[in-house]
């Protein structure tokens, strides 16, 4: 790679690219994100290699790995070009089949995708309802490029919205179009990117900071590490024009260390980059200078808060101050210093090349744009899913996500992560934008949603989110670290059935104080997960304290097995698998749980075959009496011989 | 501190200096390097025995308390020997709300460890993560980087057996 001293040589360099491909080629690309290398993808993917050389075709057809394409439930995906042919569940003893036939040009019908509502199989990835209804603006290169090649990303026109930048635009300009888009902040708090950017090239001093927040700490969320590991150019040419735009020469990428190859991916990117010229001195020979340092974080959720990241570069433990004077003025080195979330950076290359208008025109008024998501938890699609703002829950849900899984009933959706909320079904037509899931009582976050269905406790939940947040708070300030604990207490006495009349109250008055009070925004939201419960789903607190009853069956205190005398038929299958050996019987002798020894770990309900259905999983009722030893014996009736 | 962690950490193995500064010198020896470099040696140790600590405090010139609550700080790093297999379940609220603390309950009973711990004879370490990012899968454990996803409680025994 030669270094790029002009922006005439980098469009020089793209018309090259283009050209080395042959119109026509076939390419097999198969999904190396972090969901489908869980399903063994790169066994997949060496496969493939093996068998296009054992069949002599490495001239006819190209392999390639790429980003996340999203549909992580059907993964290993493989999309077969130019035509675009989608085949899901790819094993490795499919690809024999996959190769020889994609070489006659021919289908492998048993691999494509059926459409569980109208039971027909579907060719192209486009036509798959997953996708069909999303818009996949910063999402969509993810499947068209190899991430760990920045060629994939300059055919695409990557870093010519950078090219324009640098040599047709002001930064204040720069700033401006950015202002004009609306663009708001992907990372949580949804505060408009150019306003801080404008703030920030105007505040005292010389020396700035541009930063990544890739710290994605929600748990349920990982949009920002696909983009990360599926088109990491993306969001550095968006780092690079705000450095431009801010007057940086600095920047930072901040990404947890549990993506690894979010990593690997970033700093070959860099590499890349910098041989080309598009990083470090003289960028294109424009004279502007930049260069980015990646700082991995060790396992801390706090340290995602702006303050809090910024100490962490520093090398110093990674918890928030008290921002009198904000992060824009005295941030990193107490110097200016602007922070962006993953997503947000990603947007910015899209803005410039096709226009503020273009972008402000997407979305709604108030939040412009897209906004990917993480659809997960009890949802037939998991995966991520881009779309404009102000689509609906319902339709993300049901049209792109296939509704809920194994036809259970839909109960809530919980966005925002552990600083959000649970909205309920009777507003699931609400639109997703900034402002109303705020108004919801939820928030926006990072872009996290998670499913949950009837067989959710609420209570549990909302004993689920303090938890982690008890857990991930610093410590620091005594309203978070002591309002989270007592809360805390409180649930989980609820959900042990040790609730008390008046703990609504209580944990409502705890949650306004943590709220006011604590010093970062862990603290100040999270009394959201509680009252967001509280508000919507009263009667299931009700449930607990009043009548010492779990409604969806999930509060281990609250439960009792039984097993049902009448339907067992000693098949010794729970007998067996039962880890505390609470459960009496034998060939032949009908088994009966002993209350005494059991543990309610549910593994008894979980393998009694569907065909009995045995076992009954009980709250808020006694349990029946068990059977006297004398009537346990089953008498078989023997079949004529 | 258990006496069984005391005991572990008297058979682990204790890296000599020049291991460390292997490390400390990809740095040069910059005070602000300090999370990268804590996070390096525990990939090379797999924890950070006392005198990993100290040779860092040493050579960067930062007070050993500061280089311990960093230490301590950090979920990623451990003050405690690992086992030779390490056991990651993801408890973020995907793998929650589709029955990861059944599957946890059922780790720690089968190991007789709690998260967190290493078992007696070195050979799981239990660790909890807040989410590893595949939550189609969830619940899923990750086993010496292998995913095993849709878990049922029912099945843990069998998989862990394979790991010697």
């Amino acid at each position: 790679m030669t270094r790029l001293t002009t922006s005439s040589q980098l469009n020089l360099l793209r018309k090259e690219i283009l050209a080395r491909g042959e119109p026509g080629r076939l390419y097999i690309t198969i999904c190396s994100g972090t969901g489908c290398r869980a399903y063994a993808s790169e066994t997949v993917r060496a496969a493939f290699a093996q068998e296009i050389e054992k069949q002599c075709l490495e001239n006819k057809i190209e392999l390639k790995g790429t980003g996340c394409h999203g549909f992580c439930e059907k993964g290993p995906l493989v999309v077969i070009y130019p035509e675009g042919i989608l085949y899901v569940q790819v094993k490795v003893q499919d690809v024999s089949e996959i190769v020889t036939q994609t070489i006659h040009r021919k289908i492998v019908e048993r691999l494509l995708f059926v459409d569980p509502l109208s039971g027909e199989k579907i060719l192209h990835e486009e036509d798959v309802p997953f996708y069909r209804h999303q818009y996949r603006l910063v999402l969509g290169n993810n499947s068209r490029i190899d991430p760990k090649r920045i060629e994939d990303y300059i055919a695409l026109d990557g870093y010519s919205a950078l090219a324009k930048v640098l040599f047709e635009m002001s930064p204040e300009e720069v700033i401006e179009q950015v202002k004009y888009s609306n663009l708001r902040g992907r990372g949580g708090g949804g505060f408009p990117t150019g306003r801080k950017w404008e703030e920030c090239r105007h505040a005292p001093g010389t020396i700035k900071y541009v930063m990544v927040n890739a710290d994605e700490g929600d748990p349920g969320a990982y949009m920002d590490r696909s983009l990360l590991e599926g088109n990491p150019h993306s969001v550095l040419e968006g780092l690079t024009i705000g450095a431009y735009a801010i007057g940086a020469h600095e920047g930072y990428i901040y990404v947890r260390q549990e993506y690894p190859l979010a990593v690997e991916n970033v700093n070959i990117a860099l590499d890349q980059a910098r041989k080309l010229g598009l990083l470090g001195q003289n960028i294109l020979g424009s004279g502007f200078d930049f260069d980015v340092k990646v700082h991995r974080g060790a396992g801390a959720f706090v340290s995602g808060e702006s303050s809090a990241l910024m100490t962490a570069l520093e090398g110093k433990v990674g918890e928030p101050r008290p921002k009198y004077i904000h992060t824009i003025v005295s941030g990193l080195w107490n110097r200016p210093s602007n922070l962006n979330n993953v997503e947000t950076w990603a947007n910015i290359p899209l803005i410039i090349n096709r226009g503020a208008a273009w972008f402000a025109s997407i979305g709604t008024k108030g939040s412009t744009g897209t906004k990917i998501f993480s659809l997960v938890g009890k949802v037939t699609n998991t995966g991520l899913v881009e779309v404009p703002m102000g689509t609906s829950l319902k339709d993300i849900i049901y049209k792109i996500g296939g509704g809920i899984l194994n036809g259970k009933k839909f109960k809530a959706v919980q966005t925002g992560g552990p600083s959000g909320g649970c909205i309920p079904e009777r507003l699931i037509d609400s639109p997703v934008d900034f402002d109303e899931l705020t108004r919801l009582g939820s928030m926006m976050g990072s872009g996290g949603m998670i499913v949950m269905d009837e067989d959710t406790c609420m209570v549990d939940t909302a004993r689920y989110f303090l938890d982690f947040l008890a857990e991930e708070s610093c410590g620091k300030c005594t309203p978070c670290r002591e309002g989270i604990d007592q809360m805390l207490a409180i649930l989980i006495d609820i959900t042990e059935g040790k609730g008390e009349l008046g703990d609504l109250g209580l944990l409502e008055e705890i949650a306004e104080v943590t709220q006011d009070a604590s010093l970062c925004a862990l603290g100040q939201t999270a009394a959201n997960p509680v009252l967001s419960t509280i508000q919507y789903f009263r009667d299931e607190y009700k449930a607990h304290i009043d009548e010492k009853r779990c409604p969806a069956g999930v509060c281990k205190a609250l439960l009792s097995f039984y097993i049902e005398p009448e339907k067992c038929r000693a098949c010794l299958r729970c007998l067996k698998n039962c880890p505390s050996e609470a459960i009496v019987g034998g060939k032949n002798q009908i088994h009966v749980i002993d209350q005494e020894k059991c543990i309610r770990c549910g593994i008894c309900f979980d393998v009694c075959p569907d065909k009995f259905r045995a076992v009954l999983k009980l709250s808020g009722v006694p349990v029946p009496p068990s059977l006297p030893v004398e009537g346990r014996t089953i008498i078989r009736k023997r079949t004529a011989s | 501190m258990s006496p069984k962690t005391t005991k572990i950490m008297q058979i682990a193995n204790q890296p000599d200096d020049g291991e460390i500064d292997r490390i400390l010198y990809t740095y040069g020896g910059d005070k602000s390097s300090l999370i990268q470099i804590l996070l390096d040696a525990q990939s090379t140790f797999h924890w950070l025995p006392q005198n990993v600590l100290r040779r860092i405090s040493e050579q960067l010139g930062i007070a050993l308390s500061e280089v311990y609550r960093t230490a301590s700080f950090y979920k990623a790093l451990s003050l405690v020997p690992r086992g030779r297999h390490l056991i990651r379940i993801c408890m973020g609220t995907a793998c929650h709300v589709r029955g990861s603390p059944r599957i946890l309950g059922k780790i720690e009973q089968f190991l007789n460890i709690r998260a967190g711990e290493t078992t007696r004879d070195m050979r799981f370490s239990l660790e909890r993560v807040n989410c590893l990012g595949c939550c189609a899968l969830g619940p899923v454990i990750v086993v010496d980087g292998e995913a095993h996803g849709n878990l049922t409680p029912a099945e843990v025994e069998g998989i862990l057996n394979r790991y010697e």
